[in-house]
This record gives structure tokens, sequence and C-alpha cells, in this order.
């Protein structure tokens, strides 16, 4: 086998971004018919090398071969006519497209007309590959999985004999996992190559044939995966020993802080995101939402923070509801919100501002003098620079300059500064390396430790079942089920997230996310609750 | 006094004849828009193609050149347009607000430039023959429907046309599917290997031309005469952007869209005669000052727009990347 060349080879490629060196000398190899995984903290250079391969970047030096023969892949055109296909992070999908149409865009000898046959070549050649996909859905109505599973197909349909796969399993339950690696398993029994970025060293375990490890920019090694372990992997991607153990504190809990009941949220497009919900969180713990993106989690977000409308339910804070409040009233009672977006400066921070600017924005209110405080506000971020280990050029530098972890320290940071009682944050490691995501676990565990009860949404479950006492989860804005951190494991949490299982009821004596010693009694809940649709009703 | 079908046949014809310029604007719009370019220089572009096809027409004495060259200078118009937005990456509001000034700045200059020596193209026999009304063969003899739908000039039944060729286009062949992905989802699209940059180009370009040849129908309506205060296009390039938002982005949708301001158009010429011929019904007419009709189509614009905004499930068929210029190697 030793003459066999490479189905891929890269020698000495190196890209940089204005000043930025996101990849530095990489000197990469992937056999035919393996799976390679790509490992490396955030901002260690994969996505950007992987683009290079798949003609989105073109690389400052370096060259590439492909079968032994040198290339140079200046376009995704290029790229697909070299067998290489790629299924991006972010889906590349036109969303109000079929299957099947998303698949044509590409087409180049299909003629002029749009025929209706196209259907059907889809969907034999899903069969084939032993798909279940319907080519005339459009993707507005396909689940994450089903995207994924389209995103293979394009690239199968092109012909593509090296498939490399952007963090596939970030957005899937266990069970969709599972199905998608059953998928790779198949594509590399029939010989295609497959390099897979994942941050979740399980998952490398488990795939994978060799590991290539980047750091920094920079190319580390490649280990054959049988004969590594997850201990030995963090260590060559982070550069030293680490500890991977997250603590959780036994919990000091007091009474219900926030209850929340027949909570009903409605999204931008006016349909129903939060569905008469309920749930409740006492101080001195940390409560994990669970549940596949989009479930709800960022309308349930933003209603407790104030910032959505309230459609039905009642949000009570240390016994007041606070539904239909301002914001800022809502703040000021306590409750923080630190939410962090897929793009991560969506919200909360002001891109152009600084750190300085950003820390007055919530506090300029306050004071007698009708002037900005700045000396107030510079001390304050200076303090959240020092503590959180933020790396930053200077605090009057504008946030949008620092990387993404950066900005998430500031923004928990200038959050948990406004001392709250209950702390609401969501994908708060959302993209940060092991090093942030630790520290940020570290401060959560110090807010329980005060009293503060934190509303954790998270994405990864592994980190939930470690950090969390309790796990609510969701799917489609409705409560499946509020378990122990302790008693459950991933695959009951999976069934929970698609809707397979459901625990509300499992206990007879007490319903799920409903709290015995509420601050009202169940007489009052459903007094107050029919006081309420009788005004519903009223205004109607 | 005027026969009361006769009347009604002629307002029904007028309906067609004034939504015309309407249609042509749109629907070039739409091929703009749909390659996921904001173009908000319609009426800058009618008026280049109106002025230059108008010219050349009566000098050439012909309505297929002067057909020819609108479409050319505004596709050229278009292509000014594309090279700032799409190759040099610039803001496409403000650009387009740059185009309409520049474009009706463009007919100004060259109306007022000739002075006296400005052409009426009813002095060019080959143009005016060309202009003039051509009756499809037996379906121009029903009663009121062949007068209302089959007695028009050439412009009219191109712009029909026109229509229903992009609106096939669009959805039934695969460039339009291109098309459509690119103003979706570019990145969609490049990472397929369509090519976005070229793709806008041509239809920017081809979108504006049809623009053009709007212009140039609006020119010829009005008698051909230039006026050194008023410009031929007169605001009806703004109408023909709400439009397409109005008609969701569908060419077949806009021959039924442009219609409703077609009618309210005619209702200012008319608003006399049918208050006369039917004074029990409509002799309330006779009452509206007239600069209420010449208003008509702006506020009616103003309506659909609100009405639109409140709509529930609404601009299905507005491309996502609408406005967004494509930068690949964007971060």
């Amino acid at each position: 086998m030793a003459d066999e060349p490479y189905a891929i080879e890269l020698r000495g490629i190196c890209k940089t971004f204005g000043s930025i060196k996101a990849n530095r000398n990489i000197n990469l190899t992937l056999k035919k018919g393996e799976i390679l995984a790509l490992l490396g903290e955030n901002g260690s250079g994969k996505t950007t090398l992987m683009n290079m391969l798949s003609g989105i970047y073109t690389p400052d030096a370096g060259s590439v071969f492909i079968n032994g023969a040198k290339v140079t892949i200046s376009s995704p055109e290029d790229s697909a006519k070299l067998g290489i296909g790629m299924v991006h992070q972010h889906f590349k999908l036109v969303e109000n497209f079929s299957c099947a149409d998303n698949i044509w865009i590409g087409a180049r000898d299909k003629g002029f007309l749009l025929k209706k046959d196209r259907y059907k070549i889809i969907e034999d050649m899903a069969s084939e590959f032993g798909f279940e996909i319907d080519p005339r859905k459009l993707v507005s109505m396909m689940s994450v999985s089903e995207k994924q599973t389209l995103e293979i197909l394009k690239v199968l349909y092109y012909g593509a004999s090296v498939i490399i796969l952007d963090e596939p399993t970030a957005v899937l339950t266990v069970q969709e996992t599972r199905k998608l690696f059953d998928v790779l398993r198949r594509m590399k029994e029939s010989g295609h190559s497959v390099i897979i970025i994942t941050h979740k060293l399980n998952e490398v375990m488990e795939i994978s044939d060799r590991v290539a490890v980047l750091r920094k920019g920079e190319y580390i090694d490649t280990v054959v995966t049988s004969e590594t372990t997850e201990k030995k992997l963090t260590e060559l991607m982070v550069g030293r020993k680490i500890e991977l153990n997250i603590n959780r504190p036994a919990p000091n809990k007091t009474k219900p802080l926030l209850e929340i009941r027949n909570l009903t949220v409605l999204n931008d497009e006016g349909s129903v995101a939060v569905d008469d919900l309920r749930f409740y969180i006492r101080g001195g713990e940390i409560l994990g939402v669970a549940g596949i993106a989009g479930s709800g989690q960022k309308e349930l977000c933003e209603a407790i923070a104030g910032l959505r409308h309230v459609e039905r339910g009642k949000i009570i804070h240390k016994g007041r509801n606070i539904a239909g409040l301002p914001p800022k009233t809502i703040f000021e009672a306590g409750i923080a919100f630190s939410f962090i977006p897929e793009d991560r400066l969506g919200m909360g921070l002001a891109p152009n501002m600084s750190i300085v600017d950003n820390v007055i924005l919530k506090k300029y209110k306050y004071g007698t003098s009708p002037f900005v405080d700045r000396k107030s506000g510079r001390v304050e971020a200076e303090d959240i620079v020092k503590r959180y280990e933020v790396v930053t050029t200077s605090v009057d530098a504008p946030v949008r300059q620092m990387s993404g972890g950066n900005v998430q320290k500031v923004l928990l940071g200038r959050e948990i500064n406004a001392s709250p009682n209950v702390l609401i944050t969501a994908y708060p490691v959302r993209g940060l390396d092991i090093n942030s995501s630790y520290l940020v676990y570290d401060t959560l565990n110090a807010q329980k430790a005060k009293g503060v009860g934190v509303l954790f949404v998270g994405e990864d479950l592994d980190v939930m079942m470690e950090l969390c006492d309790k796990i609510m989860v969701m799917c489609h804005g409705r409560l499946m089920g509020v378990v122990r951190a302790v008693n459950t494991n991933k695959e009951e949490l999976g069934l929970m997230m698609t809707g397979a299982l459901d625990l509300v009821n499992a206990k007879e004596d007490k319903p799920a996310g409903i709290a015995v010693d509420s601050a009202l009694t169940l007489e009052e809940w459903e007094r107050e609750i029919e006081a309420e649709d009788k005004e519903v009703d009223k205004n109607d | 006094m005027i026969d009361p079908i006769e009347l009604m046949t002629l307002f029904l014809f007028s309906i067609i004849v004034y939504s015309i310029p309407l249609l042509y604007g749109t629907v070039g719009e739409i091929m703009v828009e749909k390659s996921g370019s904001l173009n908000l220089g319609v009426e800058g572009t009618m008026a280049v193609g109106a002025v230059i096809g108008y010219i050349v027409g009566c000098r050439a004495d012909s309505i297929v050149a002067a057909m020819a060259v609108a479409f050319a200078m505004a596709a050229l118009v278009g292509a000014l347009f594309a090279f700032l937005t799409v190759t040099l990456q610039a803001n496409q509001n403000v650009t387009g607000l740059t185009i309409t000034t520049f474009g009706v700045a463009v007919y100004f200059f060259i109306g007022n430039a000739l002075g006296n020596k400005w052409p009426q193209f009813q002095d060019s026999p080959g143009f005016a023959e060309g202009f003039s009304v051509i009756r499809i063969p037996f379906l121009s003899d029903i009663p009121v429907i062949g007068k209302v739908l089959f007695s028009h000039n050439i412009m009219v039944y191109m712009a029909v046309a026109i229509a229903i060729l992009c609106w096939f286009y669009l959805n039934r062949t695969v460039p339009g599917l291109r098309l459509r992905a690119i103003g979706e989802n570019p990145a969609a699209a490049d990472s397929l290997g369509v090519k976005v940059a070229l793709n806008k180009y041509i239809h920017i370009m081809v979108g504006s031309g049809i623009m053009g040849l709007g212009g140039l129908y609006m020119g010829l309506n009005m008698g051909g005469t230039f006026e050194g205060s008023n410009c031929w296009i007169n605001g009806y390039g703004w109408i023909a952007i709400a439009l397409v938002i109005f008609v969701n982005w569908s060419p077949a949708m806009a021959v039924a869209g442009t219609f409703v301001f077609g009618f309210f158009n005619t209702l200012r010429m008319y608003n006399g005669a049918l208050a006369s011929t039917f004074p029990e019904v409509l002799g309330w007419l006779d009452d509206i000052p007239a600069q209420f009709f010449s208003a008509l189509p702006f506020i009616i614009t103003l309506l659909v727009l609100i009405i639109d905004s409140l709509r529930k499930n609404k601009r299905s068929g507005q491309p996502k990347a609408i406005g967004l210029n494509y930068y690949r190697e964007d971060r």
C-alpha cells in the first residue's frame, strides 16, 4: 500500500487574514478510504484549512496534491472537479427550494428546461446510497438532520470522492449522530475518503481511523486513533496537560426564585415558540435547558428578560409576576441575561464600541450627574479584563476586533458584575476553546455558590450532564420533562429532545416543573391563571 | 354625450395603455431583484432608455432602432450599477439613488441641449407607423374585448410577452433556478460552481434593458414632446419598485398588479366623461379635484405598501439575500 498515492496531500499551506496568521505551514495527508478527524481548538485554523480545499479561500503559499498530482484550487468549481465536496457548518442551502432543486442549482448537462424527472433522479440516487429523503420537500420544512443529509447527498451527486464535514454533529441529537456515523461508514466502505472536523473527543475515538491535530494555526501531529486516548489528544490539542472534569458542587438550595407557569410566547414569524411551558429555578442551583436548536430556547430567554411579548402565562420572580414588565425593571430586580447567538456578536454588546462603553451601556442611567461617568466604567472594564483573562489590546478598542471567546467573556462578566440573583445564560461556551470553556463553568459555579439561580441553555449534552443540577428538556417549545443530571443519560435526553419520550407526568405525586414549596399554593395558581384567561377573553 | 358602451371600451383600453410602462418597469426590476440586487435606480434607468432610444428612433426613422437603443442604453446604466455594486461592492441603496439622479439628469441634459431641434416622432413616418395600432386578425373583431385587448401597438404586446417569458424563465428553466438561488443564498450557488458575479451582471443588465423599453413607451405614449419641467417617467419608476413587492416578485402577477395602477391613472383622464355619461352612479367623480387624481397612483402605492406590511406570511417571493453584496471570502 505504500506506493498508493494519498487522496489528498497538503504541503506547507499558509493563509493570512490581515494580521492574523490563520494557517502556518500545514502538512496533512488523507489516505483513500479512510476517515480522518481534524482536531483543534477554536481559532486553530481547521475551517480555514478546509475552505482552501473547497475553493472558498486560496492559500497564500504551499501546494496541494490530489492522488499524487499537484493541483491548483482557485474556486469551488475547481474543487468539485477534483472530487472534493464540503458540508459546511452553516448549511449552504436555499431555504425555499425543494431538496431536488437545491441539487439542481449546480446542474451542468441537464438542458435548459427544468424537467419533472429531476425528482425521480434524486430519489433513485438517494436510495442507492441508502438515504431516506423526499426530493420534493422544501428545505425550510426539514429538520437539521435532514438538511445535513441533503448536503451530503449534494456532494455525492456531484461525484465527490473526498467529503469534508465541518462540525457535523454540533447540531444533532445522539440518535441522529449515530445515523450520520452509519452513513459515513457506508461511504468509507464504498471507497470515499472523509475528513471530519469536530470538538467532541468521544466522537473522534468512535468514528475516525486517524486524527490530525492543529494548534493555533500550526500542524502538530497525525496519530492513529486506535493507538491514542482522549487524554493524549487533548494534550496535543491544548499543548499541555489539562483536567477534563467539570466540578459540580452540591447545590445549596433555597426556595424557588423564578417560577414559570403556562408560558406561551410567539416567535418572529408569529407561530408558537414556547408552548404552555412551566418550570422553576431555585437559588443555588443550575438548571440546564436542553433541546434541538430552535426549540424555543431563544424566545424563552427573551420572554424572561422582557425583550419579547408574553402571550399567556406567568413569570413569578420572588413572588412578583414580571411578565410584561419593561426590561429595565426586570434587570433591576436582579435578573441578568447573557445570550450568545450563533454569530456571537448579535445580542448584548455593541460591536463598534469599546469594552468601557459597553459596560457603561448598562449603567449610564444611574448617578446624579447629567454626564456619563466614564471613570467607574473604566474601572469595571479593567476589572472584567483582569478577572476573566480577556485578551485585548486595550479596554478602549472596539469589541468587534476581539475574538469571539473574549467577546463572550466581556458580556458574561458585565452581567455577573450587576450581581444578579437569577442569571440567564444561553450558549455561553458556544465556540469557545477548552480553556475558556472551563473558565466559564467555574464562573457559573461561583455564582451558584453565591446562591444565584442559573438558567443554562446549552448545546453539549456531555457538559450539561456534568455541570447542571437538573436538566429541563424542550421539544417544539413544549416541556418534555425535568430530570436530575445524575440520574439521566444521553440516550434519554436525546429521545426527549426529539419528542419521543415525555416525562412530564412520569412521577405520579409531582408533575414536572412545579415546585412543592411554590410561592403560591396550587389553588392560588389556578385562580391566577383563570383570572388571566378571563382577561384575555374579554380583550378578544 | 358619448355612447356608454364605447366609453367603457375606451376606458378599459386605456387601463391597458397606462399599465404597460409599469409592467416593463416592474418586470425589469423583478429580474434585477431576483439576482439579489435592489436597484432603486429604476426611474433613472427608464429615463435614459427613453430619451436616447427616442432620439435615435426619430433619426433612424424606425421603432425597432428606438427599442434596441432604449434597451441597450438602459442595460448600459444597469452595467454601471452592476460594476459599482457587484465588482466594487458599493452600497446598493446609495448606488440606486445615484443612478436615478444621474438618469433623470441625462434626460434633461439631452432635452435642453437639443432645444428647438427636439424631434417629434410623428414627423418620422417609419417610426410613427411602427408605433401605430396592430389589430390582431379575427380577435380584434370581437366587440369590446377586441378593442380592449387586441388593438394595441407592438410595445403593448411585447410587454405582456416579456412578462410571461420572464415568468417562464424564472420558474421553468435551469438558468432561472440558478438565478433564484443566487438571490436567495449566493454562497450556496457559489459552492455549486455557479458564477455569481457573471449571473448578476447579466440579469441586472437585461432587467435594466426591460426598464428602458418601459421608459421609451412612456415617452411615445405622451406624444414624444419634451417638457422642460417634467420628466416623462414622472415617478413611475418608484411605483414599479413598490409594485414588485405588491406582486410578490412574480412577473405573471405583475401583469395583473399593474392593471390596478392603470385603472387609477385612467380614472384621472376619464373622470369627467364618466361623470357625464353615468350621472346617477358616477356623478360624484366630477366633484373630486383633478389634483387628487394625479396624486392617486402614489396614494395607492402608499396604501399597497401598508397593506403588504400587515399581511401575514408575507413576501414569500422576496429573495433572502436582496440588498446584500456577495463577497466569497467574507468572514
